[in-house]
């Protein structure tokens, strides 16, 4: 597509153009049962790791080794993205294709951060505590818990990413929209899985023990 | 080629139904070695490992590279044309689904040939699964090829659900669903609900034994247990997962054959529904031995009795179907209707295993064995035969002999019960499961015996399958649109096999049984719900099969990370997960490409469609 014709393609959209088109209305629903099955996932680990968050053998419990300050940090970052992708749409929705390219790159940029928190509160259990996958039933189900919700958030990150050179190259049009607007569900299900990390793993981990 | 691009929900039918039978063949292969271990006392033609190879991989095999995949057959055939659609809702993802599923089962098989097939059971229970009692990276096979190939499921049923929820045609409220229909959106819901669960489980598995996690590790503070609630969180449901599309089978062939329509049709959907829910509540009835206590094993064991109540309903409507109908007999509703006592057998073992102080004297003997059995081979096999046969003329223009069909018939359910039947009596005497061979004298010996022939006439039957495929194909294609003449679901307006776009113009749908209904007023055709115009099709596209590739080669890489090759660079590409990095390298790659092209798709005019056209 020329550029001229992304920007005509731009002027002539539809008030909600991620429902325009059957293919744009099927992905749509596509993703919400693609979530159910997500749901049924992270369920099934939190369920794991509540079973297991006691069985620490000889490594360090929960209330010794997390420190709640960074996980807030983390976790008022992580809310932010989600609102500042609510924005992207709203600025999908009057058309207005610049102000959704920024929103969606404030929102990777502030996932981006909330990865590095996550890497550096890993890097520093591994490394200065020697506490890793293998020290205890607890240790295997913290790290497989928060670290596939950790990869949830590279592949979200990567995705809108490709996401937005896509919109800058081709413009918003019934066939981009829906894909931003998907992306947009998926990273909303991402944070609100983080807020039951938060619950489950560090405050009921610190407070309860 | 044509077959590695094709998104078309036809070919990829006809794909699942080749691969599926292959992997059912193997599975059945398994079956009768195990059958020839087990027809005299102390026989030494296996050791005890390769029993237990032999059993693990046919139960792994047939439940996940056989039965399902047929099933997926079926449907991909059957459910866009009964809801008159052009394709499913994601011909992308349909294709993908397919060759995760292959893929993934290929790599599990492939432990046959790379150093020692998983051997811990279908079920894989911890302790046995873990690195200290199977040696082999049997068992990685197991969880990655199996976690490959249930992507493909998950995408599957996705997939149905989207289509039938969006893609009905016009007219086609859901009260008006074929009853094949609304079982595949039963089933699609139930997978979409259970194999994220077995997803988990088989990551959980796998960190154990390669990264040496604890999970499963009571030496770490692991929990064995809990392997076995979300197996059979799983497990359970995909029971019926299995067994409720044969349900949508037996009601249409039943009801075609009759001539009648399906008695209780609301009954029906709402025992679907009923069964589908219950499934869920019910999954510790495989665990009652396990010591999870009285109260626990009396809730568990009311909810599984339950299930009677709706799969009753069923059973009624189906026998008051027939009541008064002008029954044919053809090979397909001798399936069905052999289907319904010998899935009533399964179902009373059931409600007997079900009562969890019987289950005491029940549990891991052959008696649990003839129990699913009844259910898994007397219910879904059947009613896949049944299936097969009675759509077999749609999906490829030719009626399936009809003598080879009833000797097929015969010498598969003679087979059937002659092997199964027996198996109850050898359980209740006491005859284990699972143990490679036994002592002479106990009572067992001539039951044995008899149930091995029963196995090799069951085998009899299938080959006889397979002839007449062979046979019915050498025969030009050519029936009718509705070949049964009594054909009363859309797919039967169409031509068989129908076109590409499977519907010129899309049909009015205006009540259940849509065809039957227009037959009934003097129409030879459906009425079309809008004018003759250009139909989009979506473009074919090698994608998912490299990415299918891709996710094959990283399993492969993960599970031997932690290996010595005693070669340098084997070590390197292997220990530093180079090889993984490739594999998903080439998925994400080529999902990247995938999603960065986007199809603008094809269009087949009105002049290349052929027939005349109808003005709506
Ligand atoms: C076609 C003829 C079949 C024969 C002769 C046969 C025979 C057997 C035998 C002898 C066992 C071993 C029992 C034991 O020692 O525990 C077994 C186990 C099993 N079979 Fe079959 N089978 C057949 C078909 C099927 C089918 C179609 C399915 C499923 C779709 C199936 C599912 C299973 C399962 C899940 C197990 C349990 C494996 C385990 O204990 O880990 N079988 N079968
Ligand atoms: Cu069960």
């Amino acid at each position: 597509m020329t550029t001229l014709q992304a920007e005509q393609a731009t002027e002539n959209l539809p008030h909600e153009p991620e429902k325009a088109t059957l293919e744009g209305r099927n992905k749509i629903l596509g993703f919400w049962l693609f979530l159910a099955g997500e749901a049924v996932l992270f369920g099934t680990l939190f369920a794991t790791f509540l079973t297991l968050r006691n069985q620490v053998a000889d490594g360090p419990s929960a209330s010794e080794l997390f420190s709640l300050p960074i996980t807030a940090v983390a976790t008022l970052i992580l809310l932010v993205s989600s609102l500042t992708s609510v924005f992207a749409i709203q600025a999908m929705h009057r058309a207005d294709k610049k102000s959704l390219l920024t929103w969606l790159t404030v929102t990777v940029v502030l996932g981006f951060s909330f990865l590095c928190l996550e890497i550096y509160e890993f890097y520093e259990y591994v490394v200065h505590y020697g506490y890793g996958m293998t020290t205890s039933a607890f240790s295997s189900a913290f790290y497989t818990l928060v670290g596939f919700h950790g990869a949830h958030v590279i592949f979200g990150i990567c995705w809108i990413s490709l996401l937005i050179g896509q919109v800058a190259k081709k413009g918003l049009t019934v066939v981009t929209a829906p894909k931003v607007y998907v992306s947009a569900m998926y990273w909303h299900f991402v944070d609100v899985v983080w807020v039951f990390v938060f619950t489950v793993v560090y405050l009921l981990g610190k407070v309860v023990g | 080629m044509d077959w590695l691009t094709t998104v078309d929900h036809k070919k990829i039918a006809t794909l699942y139904l080749i691969a599926g039978g292959f992997f059912f063949g193997i599975g059945g292969i398994e079956a009768l070695l195990i059958r020839v271990q087990l027809w005299k006392p102390m026989n030494t033609f296996l050791n005890a490992q390769q029993f237990n190879e032999l059993i693990t991989m046919h139960g792994t095999t047939m439940i996940f590279l056989g039965v399902m995949p047929i099933i997926f057959a079926i449907m991909n055939a059957v459910i866009p044309l009964q809801i008159g659609a052009r394709d499913v809702a994601f011909p992308f993802l349909n294709s993908l689904g397919f060759w995760t599923f292959l893929f993934g089962g290929l790599l599990l098989n492939l432990s046959w040939f790379m150093g020692g097939a998983p051997d811990g059971g279908w079920t894989a229970y911890a302790p046995l699964s873990s690195t200290t009692y199977s040696t082999t990276h049997g068992v990685d096979f197991y969880t990655i090829g199996l976690q490959i190939a249930g992507l493909g499921t998950l995408i599957g049923g996705i997939n149905f659900l989207a289509t039938i929820i969006t893609m009905r045609a016009p007219g086609m409220s859901f009260m008006r669903m074929p009853m094949f229909t609304w079982t595949t959106f039963v089933t699609s819901a139930m997978i979409l609900f259970a194999f994220p669960a077995i997803t988990v489980g088989l990551v959980l598995l796998s960190f154990d034994r390669i990264l040496g996690a604890n999970f499963f590790n009571v030496e770490g503070g692991g929990n064995p247990v809990l392997w076995q609630h979300i197996f059979w969180i799983f497990g359970h449901p995909e029971v019926y997962i299995l067994i409720l599309p044969a349900f949508g089978i037996i009601s249409e062939v039943v009801s075609t054959f009759s001539r009648k329509r399906l008695f209780g049709y609301s009954s029906m959907v709402f025992a679907t529904i009923l069964i589908a829910f219950l499934g869920f509540m019910v999954w510790a009835h495989h665990m009652f031995t396990t010591g999870m206590g009285p109260v626990a094993n009396a809730l568990f064991a009311i909810a599984t009795m339950l299930i009677a109540v709706p799969t009753g309903i069923k059973i009624f409507n189906w026998l008051f179907t027939m009541w008064g109908g002008q029954i044919t007999f053809n090979t397909a509703n001798l399936f069905a209707v052999g289907f319904i006592p010998t899935f009533v057998m399964g179902g009373v073992t059931g409600v007997m295993l079900g009562s969890a102080p019987a289950d005491y004297q029940f549990h891991d003997t052959y008696f649990v064995v003839a129990h699913f059995h009844y259910v898994i081979v007397g219910g879904l096999v059947l009613g896949l035969f049944s299936g097969l046969h009675y759509w077999w003329p749609k999906m490829f223009g030719r009626v399936l002999n009809e003598t080879l069909g009833k000797i097929e018939f015969w010498t598969f359910i003679i087979g059937f019960h002659l092997t199964f039947f027996l198996q109850h009596f050898l359980g209740l005497i006491g005859m284990q499961r699972r143990v490679y061979t036994y002592l002479p004298n106990q009572g067992f010996d001539m039951m044995n015996v008899l149930s091995t022939i029963g196995a090799f006439l069951m085998g009899v039957g299938v080959i006889v399958f397979l002839i007449n495929i062979y046979i019915t194909a050498r025969q030009p294609a050519g029936v009718e649109n509705d070949p049964w003449e009594d054909g009363r679901t859309l797919e039967w307006s169409i031509p068989s096999p129908p076109p590409e776009y499977n519907f010129k113009q899309l049909p009015l749908v205006r009540g259940l049984d849509a065809y039957w209904k227009e037959k009934m007023a003097g129409h030879k055709e459906m009425t079309p719900a809008e004018p003759v115009g250009p139909i989009h099709m979506p473009s074919p596209t090698i994608i998912p099969f490299v990415m299918s590739v891709g996710l094959f080669i990283a399993g492969l890489g993960f599970m031997f990370t932690t290996d010595d090759f005693g070669n340098s660079f084997l070590n390197f590409m292997f220990n530093k997960y180079i090889v993984v990095i490739i594999g998903l390298g080439i998925t994400f790659g080529s999902m990247i490409v995938h999603s960065l092209n986007d199809d603008p798709g094809w269009h087949i005019e009105p002049e290349e469609q052929g027939g005349k056209g109808v003005e709506a």
